[in-house]
């Protein structure tokens, strides 16, 4: 009888939990959201499928599972418009699956689905460091989209193919860049951003001693500086700027140097003083979070955070430029962006197919670049008018900057590890322990990896 | 008991300053203010982090993020449940959270409450080796077998579902429930079967009738305790589930990302109103069930 | 025949696992099948394990977490049994109260925490500049000094009352008419502790330990919370899971795996010697 009172209890929260959440989440739904999606991509939609009769014909009915962006904000948007859009034009159901948002957990997820040879998923986003590891897993693309790949930016075709085979498709790009506050450079007398690390520093302190006085939480550099994939790719910045070079060159580990040492431990440095003691744990979001409250001189972020500032209050008071560089080296960027694969695993590849044709598509990168400020990878598209005015980075004096790249190609199936191994060491470093105490560690970690 | 000679020697002893102090009115109420005083630092240390959960729950990003902060919302609002409950993925994880501690709690019942009748009622050879077999489950590291249980739960296809959790978790829940009924079961008095038998029932037949319904108290706490394990776990789900769609109340919870954020966001409102979501259920269960599991906690823990 | 479902379930999830556990912890074992063959290699695993200095870190971590936490749980949990098991008005609430945090999931108490120890919008920087306790706000969470200290605090706040649960049902069972027959005999209330409560509690207290010790050391859900994959905070669960699940590496985290086996075994020993030894 008392264990029924208990059923009875556990029954009503239950129930109680499922009826309020469903009551609220159909009261939400009429509630606008998305306060870092730009007003203005409201207006545009996505593209129709060019030739959906003759695919209609052949793979109607079929369904295919699509691993997309994570699950929140504009990117998520763009994935289930464009899943719509498609589903409608062909009859090809697509199942959209959101990412982990971290980079590293979605690597993991795939590398799970791919190690147990599931039949899902059919297409996934992947980024651009990660062919070399799953190219095994992945369908070669050279026979039906060999011709239309022509059109991209040729370095990402070659970094997509391996041995010969093209396994993965550009779906957009990404890279680095400096956010700054242009009321702010104004208000201190300079007249243009820095172009070195040290001029960076300089600016950063003299605004920052100003802005303190009023701001006390005022910092003048923010970054991604949590432990994850993310400082790996914000320290390839920082080493290869100075001249220390990728971390891996012509497959020898070069890690160790000391321009490398030299930059990693004026960063260092900074943490807690130009940079703000929390830094060690931001990711991009955290980063902007910062920067889009006013409280940050500088950022280095991707160019999403561009579009996702619009509806702050630093609206109309920053700009982007290129990084910083070291005395021995020059600007450069981090090489990010995502390409669309099709599983060897998958049941229905031709369809799969299609729909990687489609997402690729100049037509389609026109509208990711104007709904989300998505990089385009085809050239011809960077250059429409209407992109450019959404993408100011896309100007060539920032999107020229040289392009430097995540050891993805000598690692391989061990990029994740490498990875790991870098950020974790980087993650010490900002943390307090001198570069030269770390790089060793960090090399022989990378050398066992590559051999 | 007393006799007088100890009577007089307890009238003779001085009055310490101590019993002064505790006789008098004003004496007695000097020595509890430190009392409550300790009272009300543990009822604050306590309750604190989930006041803080509810005010934040209940604050607007825009009161959220600045400083210096409100320790009192100014503009309540339920916006933030609202974003919380309609993000699917937490919906999901409500519904999935449901199923898996639900089927587990069932099933280690079933499947314990046999073995806690044999292990209770009877007399056999390896009985102790069984009982201390269980014992030593109860503290098994459930990182160890990770490895094993990973390709297991691959070559059975069972990767990315809610069964995997399902027999993953019997490891936990499934020892301790044994443990613990089997001390029920022994609690009962002796000759209670044995009328039944004279009636001809069989064994099976006495534990359902006779002796299950008695230990109905002791199957509700071990099966609430079971739940409340289940519906915690994240080691198992972190690494066996990986559609957002199947994942539990922690991994989401974990995850948040909420409705409208962006990619990389930490909507600390949601992220709190979803907290407070999932710990309503639980602390209500708790607090109108305290005594009979504070009888299971210590049938578990202190008697062994 | 009644024992065989329980038995069947947790020889299958749990000592066949264990079993193919320690096999895998021979080979070279990977998740991402095909790239290399899984073949034997003897002790090649463990060599490596023994030179890994990042599993070291990750002992000592989780060893410096088992006896910070482990030891103000004792203390705290026993200074809140006592009091409890004083009669005062409100103890029934008192006793509910200390039970909720408890009841709550691990990774919601580290969410809630990970939000009150925010750089810049968390409520323990705000209140302690406030109360002049601190001079600016701190990175908590970021900052190495306080790293493992904060998680400390996490896990010290939900388990400490389910410690002082456990020592309460000890206290109860203890007579009260030996604290009056103490009393009579003139012996202070500290004299009573150390000469009444605490031998007789001491079943009690060794096996809240035992418990509390055993948990801590494959801590897992507050340190993930917290840290992700920093390096410096890892536990050696953190470290197993990281090997296994995120880089694929079954045979080398099932080293890892056989390792913090062996490890929490060896404590077992210690405490099930040291309640030998007392006993007698």
């Amino acid at each position: 009888m008392k264990h029924r009172a208990l059923l009875v209890v556990a029954g009503l929260v239950g129930a109680a939990t499922l009826a309020v959440s469903l009551t609220v989440a159909a009261a939400g739904t009429s509630r606008p959201s998305g306060h870092a999606t730009p007003v203005k991509s409201a207006a545009i939609a996505p593209p129709k499928v060019p030739n959906a009769a003759a695919i209609k014909a052949k793979y109607h009915g079929q369904s295919i599972q699509f691993i997309g962006d994570a699950a929140v904000g504009a990117s998520h948007k763009r994935d289930l418009k464009l899943v719509a859009r498609f589903q409608k034009d062909t009859g090809i159901k697509v199942n959209l699956v959101p990412h982990p948002s971290g980079s590293d957990a979605a690597y993991s997820q795939l590398a799970r689905a791919f190690g147990s040879k599931s039949s899902k998923p059919d297409v996934a986003m992947i980024d651009v460091v990660w062919p070399g590891a799953f190219a095994p897993y992945l369908v070669n693309l050279k026979p039906a989209l060999g011709k239309a790949s022509k059109q991209f930016v040729q370095s990402i075709i070659q970094n997509d193919t391996i041995g010969g085979k093209l396994v993965a498709i550009p779906w957009f790009g990404d890279f680095g860049i400096l956010y700054y506050r242009t009321d702010l450079l104004k208000k201190y007398g300079y007249s243009k951003p820095p172009t070195t690390w040290n001029t960076l520093f300089a600016m950063a302190k003299k605004i920052q001693d100003g802005e303190q006085k009023s701001n006390k939480n005022f910092y003048g550099l923010v970054y991604q500086g949590n432990s994850y994939e993310g400082l790996t790719c914000d320290a390839l910045e920082w080493v290869a700027s100075a001249g220390g070079g990728n971390f891996i060159d012509n497959g020898k580990v070069t890690i160790n140097n000391t321009k490398a040492a030299t930059i990693l431990d004026a960063m260092r440095n900074q943490v807690g003083k130009l940079t703000p003691r929390g830094v060690t744990s931001y990711d991009e979001e955290g980063a902007r979070n910062v920067f889009a409250a006013g409280n940050a001189m500088f950022m280095r972020n991707w160019p999403y955070a561009y579009s996702a500032n619009q509806t702050t209050p630093v609206k109309g008071k920053f700009s982007v430029t290129v990084l910083p560089h070291g005395a021995a080296g020059h600007s450069v960027g981090t090489v990010g962006g995502w390409q669309l694969a099709v599983s060897k695993f998958s049941k229905h590849k031709p369809a799969a197919i299609e729909f990687v044709r489609y997402m690729t598509s100049p037509a389609v990168q026109k509208f990711n670049a104007i709904f989300n400020s998505n990089v385009p990878t085809i050239p011809a598209v960077a250059k429409i008018k209407a992109v450019v005015k959404t993408n100011p980075y896309l100007t060539p004096a920032i999107a020229n900057v040289a392009r430097v790249t995540r050891p993805g190609k000598y690692l391989k199936t061990h990029y994740n590890e490498g990875s790991k191994a870098i950020y974790q060491g980087v993650s010490q470093i900002l943390n307090g322990t001198p570069a030269k105490n770390v790089l060793p560690s960090i090399a022989s970690k990378l050398n066992s990896l590559i051999k | 008991m007393s006799t007088v000679a100890e009577a007089t020697r307890a009238r003779a002893r001085p009055v310490s300053r101590g019993r002064w102090l505790r006789r008098s009115p004003v004496g007695r109420f000097v020595t509890k203010v430190p009392f409550w005083l300790l009272i009300a630092v543990i009822f604050v240390y306590a309750l604190f982090p989930f006041y803080w959960a509810i005010r934040s729950a209940f604050t607007p990003d825009g009161e959220q993020f600045k400083t210096p902060i409100d320790y009192f919302p100014k503009h309540p609002t339920w916006a933030n449940f609202r974003e919380a409950l309609s993000a699917s993925t937490f919906q999901h994880a409500l519904i999935n959270s449901t199923i898996v501690a639900g089927a587990v709690t069932l099933i280690s019942l079933a499947i314990g409450s046999l073995a806690a009748y044999a292990l209770g009622r009877f007399r056999f050879r390896g009985k102790s080796a069984v009982l201390y077999l269980m014992l030593s489950m109860t503290i098994f590291p459930q990182i160890a077998i990770l490895g094993a249980l990973y390709t297991m739960i691959n070559d059975f296809h069972l990767y990315d579902t809610l069964g995997a959790l399902i027999l993953s978790y019997m490891i936990f829940t499934l020892p301790f429930t044994v443990w613990v009924l089997t001390s029920f079961m022994r609690g009962l008095p002796g000759d209670l079967e044995e009328a039944a038998y004279v009636d001809g029932a069989t064994p099976l037949q006495v534990f359902y009738k006779v002796l299950l319904p008695l230990i109905a108290p002791g199957l509700v706490t071990t099966g609430l305790l079971a739940f409340i394990a289940a519906w915690n776990e994240y080691l198992y789900a972190l690494s066996f589930i990986q559609t957002p769609n199947h994942y539990t109340v922690p991994l989401s919870i974990t995850t948040f990302v909420g409705k409208s954020g962006s990619t990389f966001q930490q909507p600390w409102g949601q992220i709190m109103a979803a907290t407070v979501i999932v710990t309503l259920p639980l602390i209500t269960a708790t607090l109108i069930l305290q005594r009979r599991i504070l009888a299971g906690l210590t049938a578990g823990a202190v008697k062994g | 025949m009644l024992l065989l479902p329980a038995l069947a379930v947790v020889g299958f999830v749990a000592i066949y696992p264990l079993g193919k556990t320690i096999y895998y912890s021979f080979t070279n074992q990977e998740f991402l099948a095909g790239i290399e063959p899984t073949k034997w290699v003897g002790l090649r695993n463990y060599r490596e394990l023994w030179h890994d200095s990042i599993f070291r870190t990750a002992i000592w971590t989780t060893i410096k977490f088992t006896l910070i936490t482990v030891g103000f749980e004792f203390v705290l949990g026993m200074i809140i049994a006592l009091v409890v098991n004083s009669n005062f008005r409100g103890r029934g609430a008192m006793r509910a109260v200390m039970l909720v945090p408890w009841a709550i999931p691990t990774v919601v108490a580290a969410q809630m925490w990970k939000w009150m120890f925010d750089d810049v919008y968390g409520v323990i920087n705000d209140a302690g500049v406030r109360l002049h306790l601190l001079s600016h706000s701190r990175a908590w969470i970021s900052e190495p000094g306080t790293a493992l200290a904060s998680v400390c605090a996490v896990d010290i706040w939900k388990t400490t009352p389910f410690v002082a649960l456990l020592l309460l049902a000890g206290l109860q069972v203890i007579p009260r008419d030996l604290y009056e027959a103490a009393s009579v005999d003139g012996a202070s209330k500290l004299q009573q502790f150390w000469r009444i409560t605490l031998p007789l509690l001491r079943p009690a207290i060794l096996v809240t330990l035992i418990f509390r010790t055993l948990d801590a050391l494959r801590v897992f859900d507050v340190f993930y919370v917290f840290f992700g994959n920093r390096p410096d905070t890892q536990t050696m669960a953190i470290y197993d899971q990281a090997t296994i699940v995120g880089d694929g590496h079954v045979g080398y985290g099932s080293a890892v795996s056989v390792a913090i086996f062996l490890i929490i075994g060896l404590f077992v020993v210690i405490y099930v010697t040291f309640m030998r030894v007392t006993e007698e």
